[in-house]
């Protein structure tokens, strides 16, 4: 990876990764970061507009929502990733399986996928809530065994347009064992259909663990979570239509933060994309080199 | 010697319970001998890619056996440096994230060289085939494609293998580019002594090149004929290509 010693990521990209960095060191930090209890319910301060003491203001039970916001980034964004590499690395290792050796490897891997992605994600993840009980755990989990399969058919996908490249036929042929094969000329190339395709299930991730934190599922009560202050500020949407922003706004930023991330991430890694300039058109004339006879 | 025995192939098609296959290669067999350049001329169709993966141990025939000095070639240890090849489409030939070098480099890691030893033998190979030192970090997409082609002949060559495949190696390049390529092909045959295998469409490239000619047609051998006794061709499908060829 010659990110760095090319600093070839672009301004958006490293503003990106700033952002992404920081929002987790945020969130492993919470205890020490937040200024107050996310719990602490103190009534007089219902709907306070934000002071010097509550930076965000207080929501409607007198809560600090700087500090829940903080709280909440465990399990907005936190859980959300392990998800995300687990089921992405799960994904990958049977995609690759199924377009590097095809036949029958793929054959069965890939009726595996149908028959995981013929339900409903929604559906699939209630049943297995359903059988391993309530909680934030048992969500993610089920996301896990629900997602692979759809990561699975997009990595195989993008394997199988590159295992019949003349270089990787070449390698064969030099006698280069599978695994070397598949980690120096194929992870490199389908690095970018991965790396997008997660990073926009990011945020859809985000949302259906607050739509099943509102079906009271997941996160309980209490507890700060993104999707759920989102719900709690619904109720109010038409009074105080301002207790949306400060879960939206986070929620739309690390969201395209990991867009962006992943966009400059790809470009800097593919050198056909990295010397964005316009390229002189070649004269083959002048640059054929002449045999020597 | 690489010797060519009852080669037998075929694609299945259909799905998994559905079982329907089409016959690619028939009861083929040829030797060729060592240094030799034998031409394999067959139109688009005609199986003749699939021979060379076949050669190169990418895939297994069905039936019958390619034995490398008495060996199987479906070993990698049998092929590893030993057998080469150059592909058409020097567009997806280079990986697209290597550079020249690293490209070049690729078989020489196999071989277990030093760095030092690696990066001389770069320098050799890149002058071998009419490249200047600048190219080491360059790009694929940064190259024409007969350059791209010179780079994928110096990898071949790299570990002075025995036998190098020439899959169409040169069809996809420009007339005036592929007569260069040719020569450059001819002046390293003297330099490594290794034998082609040239696949080809093209009888005239062939003529020029190889001493013998296989015309491979449907899968399977019409007739393999000297080159010098081209005019003597028997099989009606080589004469047809022989006229063809005069008639441009």
């Amino acid at each position: 990876m010659n990110v760095w010693k090319n600093s070839a990521m672009d301004k958006m990209g490293q503003l990106s990764l700033i952002v992404v960095v920081g929002v987790i060191i945020a969130g492993l930090s919470a205890p020490v970061l937040a200024p107050h209890d996310p719990l602490a319910v103190q009534m007089s301060l219902r709907y306070a507009e934000p002071s010097w003491e509550y930076l965000l203001g207080n929501d409607q039970l007198g809560r600090c929502i700087l500090s829940r916001l903080l709280y909440g980034i465990r399990p907005s964004v936190l859980a959300v990733l392990v998800v995300l590499l687990l089921s992405v690395l799960i994904g990958a290792i049977l995609g690759f399986l199924a377009g590097y050796f095809r036949g029958k490897t793929d054959t069965w891997i890939m009726r595996i996928c149908d028959v995981v992605l013929s339900f409903p994600g929604y559906v699939m993840t209630l049943a297995m809530v359903g059988i391993l009980g309530v909680g934030l755990e048992n969500i993610l989990i089920a996301f896990v065994l629900t997602k692979w399969a759809w990561f699975a058919r997009v990595i195989r996908t993008s394997v199988l347009q590159y295992t019949e490249m003349d270089y990787i036929q070449f390698a064969r042929t030099t006698g280069m064992g599978h695994g070397a094969i598949i980690r120096r000329h194929l992870i490199p190339v389908t690095f970018a259909d991965i790396a997008v395709t997660a990073s926009s299930s990011v945020g859809s991730m985000i949302l259906q663990i607050s739509g099943f934190s509102f079906l009271g599922l997941g996160i309980q009560a209490p507890q700060a979570e993104w999707g759920m202050m989102l719900n709690e500020a619904r109720e109010v949407m038409f009074t105080r239509p301002e207790m949306m922003l400060p879960p939206a706004i986070a929620i739309v930023i690390v969201v395209s933060a990991f867009h962006f991330l992943a966009d400059s991430l790809q470009v800097a890694l593919d050198p056909r994309l990295r010397q964005s300039g316009l390229q002189p058109d070649r004269l083959p004339d002048q640059q054929e080199v002449a045999v020597r006879l | 010697m690489l010797q060519v025995q009852n080669i037998e192939k075929s694609y299945r098609t259909g799905g998994l319970w559905k079982k329907q296959s089409q016959q690619v290669l028939r009861s083929v067999s040829f030797t060729c001998k060592e240094g030799e350049c034998l031409g394999i001329i067959g139109e688009s169709g005609s199986g003749k890619s699939t021979l060379g993966r076949l050669i190169l141990g990418i895939d297994q025939p069905d039936q019958g056996a390619i034995l490398f000095y008495g060996q199987s070639v479906e070993q990698r240890k049998v092929r590893r440096g030993m057998i080469s090849a150059v592909f058409q489409d020097y567009t997806s030939s280079i990986n697209p994230f290597y550079t020249v070098e690293q490209a070049i480099r690729e078989p020489l890691e196999q071989e277990g060289q030093s760095r030092m030893e690696q990066s001389r033998r770069i320098d050799e190979l890149l002058e071998q085939v009419g490249l200047s030192l600048d190219y080491r970090s360059k790009y694929p997409h940064e190259l024409s494609g007969g350059e791209a082609q010179r780079v994928c002949i110096a990898r071949a060559v790299s570990t002075r293998p025995r036998y190098l495949v020439l899959d169409e190696a040169i069809s996809s390049l420009d007339v005036r580019i592929q007569v260069q390529v040719l020569h450059l092909l001819q002046e390293l045959k003297s330099v490594y002594g290794m034998g082609y295998i040239f696949i080809t469409h093209d009888i005239q490239a062939a003529a020029y090149m190889c001493e013998r000619m296989i015309i491979f047609q449907k899968g399977q051998i019409v007739e393999t004929i000297d080159t010098a006794r081209l005019s003597d061709v028997q099989s009606d499908y080589g004469r047809t290509l022989l006229s063809a060829a005069i008639a441009r």
